[in-house]
């Protein structure tokens, strides 16, 4: 054994005198290298610059696409006459509400389908069934049934959140590792417990994810509710705008889903990294 | 009380002189017999190891006196205490529930219990850190920890330090010893360490093909030491046993 070891410590001098006199070869890097600092903000800077040298030196049509400036000023216009605030707030109201909703019967229909066997055979397969088909899709019928107010829309919404909620979730709880379960068994848990200390924060990193896609498929469905028969709402004030050719104001309004999806993701992203501060992830 | 699963007639133990009883028990996994007719049993207090190669039917046994083997099939009579507790390979720790609410999960009301545990494995003042943070032999001493709160009458151990570095099992082995003196429960330490078993058992068992092949009761002085030369004794008679010549 020590005889081995001499040999091999007596190979290791060798080589590295080999190494000593070659000279030395620097491996060829593959990573992408050092982050660039700002490096997000150059794309968009990028985009608006060219937008702006377009609209000045007169490339881009102002019907086509109205300059930066324009649109600016428009801003200025829609909050002094208070369009622009009464619009959002409605439209916030309805993507709320809808969001509210969804959550709360995606993690229903998820606990129940996740937790019983009998729950999953009776749910599982219609909640498939509706994720194959487009929330959009089922809008005339929906309008059949519901006509063009307020419950149209926000039931619309509705049915777009809680799919990924649902989704998530149950995917969430399904992949609880067996082995906690066993724990729970020999620490005496009862069912409740089991589902509280257990269950509950075992699926919330994937409830969590579902909300990512669930705040996303709110802001989606609720452009679309809204340009259908509607009297307020950003949506509505688009396709107003879009009557009259008004091309600053539909970019105010695509502008405002932009940032109100930002923010929501943003939001979504901040709660997740609150609630799940045990788990220490390459992302963290 | 009793209660049936996989063919197996389960009652707590009444008597004060027997901690468990296990008397002509079968385990099966289709058509492999895992454990053939096995008996044993430990006294209150006794630390028994449990010795054999991969597949010799340890962690069958130790998973039937835990309760675990839902829907193994075979037969057999078990007198187990009420109370027993169950240290895993891994800490099993829940990774969203704080140290202190892993040692009490379960438990209403024994906060401070679980902070004296805490304490006794050398664990005082990080009753708030998650789980990930701590190093594997700390874990592992958490999971003790949430056994020992429990006050068992019986310690089930499934190669609780198997997954542990050299000089981290030495530690624990030293923790394991004076926790046992402490609070007197029942072990049964499942292991493939024959060095361990001779260090911390006061019988150690070897199982082969799911019955017992040896029995070696240890009469050595604590603490043991491997330099001992009945140590080294007893060592190769269980090597004999499971059928390692050197």
């Amino acid at each position: 054994m020590s005889g081995q070891l001499a040999t091999l410590t007596g190979v290791r001098a060798e080589e590295r005198a080999t190494v000593a006199t070659r000279p030395v070869r620097r491996r060829r890097r593959l990573g992408p290298g050092k982050p660039i600092r700002f490096g997000a903000a150059i794309g968009p800077v990028l985009l608006l610059a060219i937008w702006s040298i377009g609209s000045a030196v007169g490339w881009l049509d102002p019907r086509v696409l109205s300059a930066p400036w324009t649109v600016v000023t428009t801003t200025g216009d829609l909050l002094a006459d208070g369009r622009l605030q009464s619009n959002l707030l409605t439209s916030t109201q309805r993507a709320a509400a809808g969001l509210g909703l969804g959550i709360a019967l995606g993690v229903v229909l998820a606990l129940l389908s996740g937790l019983s066997r009998v729950g999953e055979a009776i749910l599982d397969g219609p909640i498939q069934i509706k994720r194959a088909i487009p929330s959009l899709a089922l809008l005339p019928l929906l309008i059949l049934w519901l006509g063009i107010g307020e419950s149209m829309k926000i039931t619309t919404i509705t049915l777009g959140v809680f799919v990924p909620i649902y989704l998530h979730t149950h995917n969430g709880l399904r992949t609880i590792d067996s082995r906690y379960v066993e724990l729970a068994q020999t620490v005496g848990l009862s069912r409740w417990e089991f589902v509280r200390k257990v269950v509950l924060p075992g699926a919330l990193p994937g409830f969590l994810l579902g909300l990512r896609f669930a705040v996303t498929a709110a802001w989606l469905s609720l452009v679309v509710v809204e340009q259908i028969n509607s009297t307020s709402g950003i949506g509505y004030m688009m396709e107003l705008a879009r009557t009259y050719g008004q091309t600053d104001i539909i970019i105010v309004g695509l502008v405002l889903y932009g940032v109100l999806g930002l923010l929501s993701d943003g939001a979504v992203r901040l709660i997740q990294r609150k609630a799940l501060t045990w788990r220490r992830t390459l992302a963290d | 009380m009793a209660t049936h699963t996989g063919g197996l007639t389960t009652t707590l133990t009444r008597d004060a002189t027997v901690a468990v009883e296990v008397t002509n028990l079968v385990r099966r996994y289709a058509d492999r017999v895992v454990l053939d007719e096995l008996d044993l049993s430990i006294k209150p207090g006794e630390f028994v190891a449990l010795l054999g190669k991969s597949g010799s039917g340890k962690s069958t046994l130790l998973r039937a006196l835990a309760g675990l083997d839902h829907g193994v099939a075979g037969s057999g009579d078990l007198v187990v205490p009420e109370n027993v507790s169950v240290v895993f390979q891994d800490s099993r720790l829940l990774p969203w529930a704080r140290v202190l609410d892993n040692v009490v999960l379960g438990l209403s009301g024994a906060e401070e219990r679980g902070r004296k545990s805490l304490a006794e494995v050398g664990l005082e003042g990080r009753e708030n850190a998650w789980p990930s943070e701590l190093s594997g032999g700390e874990q592992q001493r958490v999971a003790l920890a949430r056994s020992l709160v429990r006050e068992p009458e019986l310690l089930l151990a499934d190669e609780p330090f198997g997954a542990l570095d050299a000089l981290t099992r030495l530690k624990m082995h030293a923790l394991l010893r004076k926790l046992c003196a402490a609070h007197q429960p029942a072990v049964l330490l499942v292991t493939h360490d024959v060095d361990e078993s001779i260090v911390l058992a006061d019988r150690v068992i070897v199982l082969d093909e799911g019955r017992i092949v040896a029995t070696e009761t240890i009469e050595l002085s604590t603490p043991r030491s491997p330099a001992d030369p009945g140590f080294a004794a007893v060592r190769s008679r269980l090597l004999d046993a499971l059928g390692v010549s050197l």
